[in-house]
C-alpha cells in the first residue's frame, strides 16, 4: 500500500497488520541536520495524534505525532548512532517506528502522496 | 511534526539582504531583521567550514555608535560609569568586552569598545552591541551620557564577520595590514580602497576579524571575501552553535538584568583598577561578589549521551535537588555531541561535579566541565 501523510509531516505506510512511521522528506529538509531522534519504548500504545517521537535539529526539537493509533511494536535502533539517516532518506532508511494499528479506517482521512505533494506546494 | 509559520511583516533588512537570497539563504526573523540562519550546506557544514576555513557572517543588525569626547579620558570616565571595565587604560587601536550594568550590577546588554587608532579619532570610542537591545542601550546611554559626550548612532555603518584559522591570509589578501594585528586590536585602514574600520576579534572563538564600513560599501566587501576559495557565508545558526562551544555568552539567554557579570563567570572583564575604585552601577554587589564568590555561576555541561539539553531544562544534584537551569543548550558539530551552558548553585560548579538534566520528563546523567568546550584559537 502506498505512503499516506499527515499535515503534520509524517508519513505511514501499511505493510500487512504493521505500519511503518517517519517524517518526509519535506519535513527532514525544513528541519536541516538532525542530530538526535528520540524513539518510544516497544509496547507502547499511542493513540492517533499523540507524540510519538521526537526530532531534534541542531536549532530545536520537533514533536512527532501518530498518523493511527496502536502499539509500538518495533523503532529504528540505528537512527541512535547516525540520526542523519533522517536527512539522507527519511521516507526510507530514516524510518522511525511499526506500529500495529489499533483501527486500520484512522488512515482514511490522511493524504495520499499527491495529495501531499500539492499540500506541501500550498506551504510554499 | 509541530511546525511554526512566522510571519515576516514590518522586519528590517540589512544591506546584505538581496545577496543573502541569492546565496540561497534560509531567512529568519531575528531582532526585528529578517537574516539568514542557514545557507543551502546547512547549520553543521558551515560551522565546521567555520573552523577548517573562514566563514563570512553579516551582522550589520548589530548596533554600532561612537561615542565622541574632547579627549580619550573624557570619553573613558563616562563610559566608566556605566560598565565595569577598564576603559581609560585602553591604549589606541585596543578593544574590550565589557557589560552596561544596571544600579544592581543586573546586565543590561554586553558589548565592545574599541578605542581607534587614529590619532586624529582622539576622544571617540566605538561601541558594537546586541541587536534586540541597541534602541534601549542607545537610549540608556543618551540618558546617562554628561553633557559634554555626544553618542553618534552608526546606523549607516555594516558589520562582517571574518571566522576562521584561514581568516588572516584572506583578509591580508586585501588589506596587509590585518596581518600583524594582534586578538582585540583595531584599525582604521582600507579594504580593497574601501575605509573601513577592522578588529581581530569575533564570537566563534576562532581566529578572525570583524569590518566595519559604510552599508553602501558592505557589498562589495562581501563579495570580495565570498570570491576567496576559503570563504563561504554562514548563518545565525552555526553563529550559535559556535559561539556556544566557544563558551560565549549570548544575550537574553545566558546574561540579562537577573545577572551579574561575576555570576556570569565574566569577572575576568572587569580589570583590576575598577575592582578596587569601584565606580560602576552595582559596584557593591559586584565586588562582594569577587570577594565572597556568587551564590550562583555560570558553568559548562555536558550531557553524557545524545540527548540535546535545551534552554530551560532543570539542572539537579546528585541527590535530585533542583540546583538551576540551562541558559543555552544543543549540539556541537565540532564535538560531535550535545554540548550546554547553564547557571548552578556555586557548590555544584566545580568542574567534574556530576549533576542531573531534566529532559521531557527524563533525568540525563551530566557533568559540570569547563568552558570553553572547543579550545580558543585567537592570535595573541
Amino acid at each position: 500500500m502506498a505512503k499516506r501523510y499527515t499535515k503534520d509531516h509524517e508519513w505511514i505506510e501499511v505493510d500487512g497488520d504493521v505500519a511503518v512511521v517517519g517524517i518526509s522528506d519535506y519535513a527532514q529538509s525544513q528541519l536541516g541536520d538532525v542530530v538526535y531522534v528520540e524513539l518510544p519504548e516497544v509496547g507502547k500504545t499511542v493513540s492517533k495524534g499523540a507524540e510519538a517521537a521526537v526530532v531534534e535539529s541542531v536549532k530545536a526539537a520537533s514533536e512527532v505525532y501518530a498518523p493511527a493509533g496502536g502499539e509500538v511494536v518495533g523503532v529504528n535502533e540505528a537512527l541512535g548512532g547516525a540520526p542523519a539517516t533522517v536527512n539522507e532518506d527519511a521516507e526510507g532508511k530514516g524510518w522511525f517506528l511499526k506500529l500495529k494499528l489499533a483501527n486500520a479506517a484512522e488512515l482514511d482521512d490522511l493524504m495520499s502522496p499527491d495529495q501531499y505533494k500539492e499540500f506541501v506546494a500550498s506551504l510554499a | 511534526m509541530s511546525e511554526t509559520k512566522t510571519l515576516s511583516l514590518q522586519l528590517l533588512h540589512t544591506p546584505l539582504h538581496a545577496l543573502h537570497l541569492a546565496r540561497g539563504a534560509r531567512m529568519v526573523p531575528f531582532a526585528g531583521y529578517e537574516m539568514p540562519v542557514q545557507y543551502a550546506d546547512g547549520i553543521i557544514a558551515e560551522h565546521n567550514h567555520t573552523r577548517a576555513a573562514v566563514g563570512l557572517f553579516d551582522v550589520s543588525h548589530m548596533g554600532q555608535a561612537f561615542l565622541v569626547g574632547a579627549d580619550h579620558a573624557t570619553a573613558a570616565r563616562a563610559l566608566e560609569a556605566l560598565v565595569p571595565a577598564d576603559i581609560l587604560g585602553l591604549a589606541p587601536g585596543r578593544q574590550r568586552y565589557t557589560q552596561l550594568l544596571d544600579e544592581e550590577g543586573g546586565i543590561l546588554d554586553d558589548l565592545m569598545v574599541t578605542r581607534p587608532s587614529d590619532p586624529d579619532e582622539d576622544g571617540v570610542l566605538m561601541l558594537v552591541v546586541n541587536a534586540a537591545r541597541k534602541e534601549d542601550d542607545f537610549a540608556h546611554l543618551a540618558a546617562r551620557l554628561p553633557g559634554n559626550l555626544r553618542l553618534l548612532r552608526a546606523d549607516h555603518r555594516a558589520l562582517l564577520a571574518v571566522q576562521g584559522p584561514k581568516a588572516v591570509q584572506v583578509v591580508s589578501r586585501h588589506c596587509p595590514e590585518a596581518a600583524a594585528m594582534g586578538f582585540m586590536s583595531a584599525v582604521t585602514t582600507r579594504f580593497d580602497g574601501i575605509d573601513c574600520h577592522i578588529s581581530r576579534s569575533g564570537y566563534t572563538g576562532e581566529d578572525g576579524y570583524e569590518i566595519s564600513c559604510k552599508a553602501t560599501r558592505v557589498r562589495a566587501i562581501a563579495e570580495r571575501l565570498l570570491g576567496e576559495p576559503e570563504v563561504k557565508p554562514i548563518g545565525l545558526g552555526a553563529r550559535d552553535s559556535l559561539r556556544l562551544e566557544a563558551g560565549l555568552c549570548l544575550y537574553g539567554h545566558d546574561i540579562d538584568a537577573s545577572t551579574s557579570p561575576v555570576e556570569a563567570a565574566l569577572a575576568w572583564s572587569i580589570q583590576k583598577r575598577r575592582r578596587e575604585e569601584g565606580g560602576f552601577p552595582g559596584a557593591a554587589r559586584i565586588r562582594r561578589e569577587l570577594a565572597e564568590g556568587p551564590a550562583r555561576l555560570r558553568v559548562g555541561i555536558k550531557p553524557e549521551g545524545r540527548a540535546p539539553a535545551r534552554e530551560g531544562t532543570e539542572i539537579r544534584a546528585a541527590d535530585g535537588t533542583a540546583i538551576g537551569r540551562v541558559t543555552s543548550g544543543g549540539f556541537g558539530p565540532t564535538v560531535e555531541g550535545p554540548v550546554a551552558m547553564g547557571y548552578v548553585a556555586r557548590e555544584h560548579s566545580a568542574p567534574g561535579t556530576p549533576v542531573v538534566l531534566v529532559v521531557r520528563g527524563k533525568e540525563l546523567a551530566a557533568q559540570v566541565v569547563p568552558l570553553p568546550f572547543v579550545p580558543h584559537r585567537y592570535a595573541r
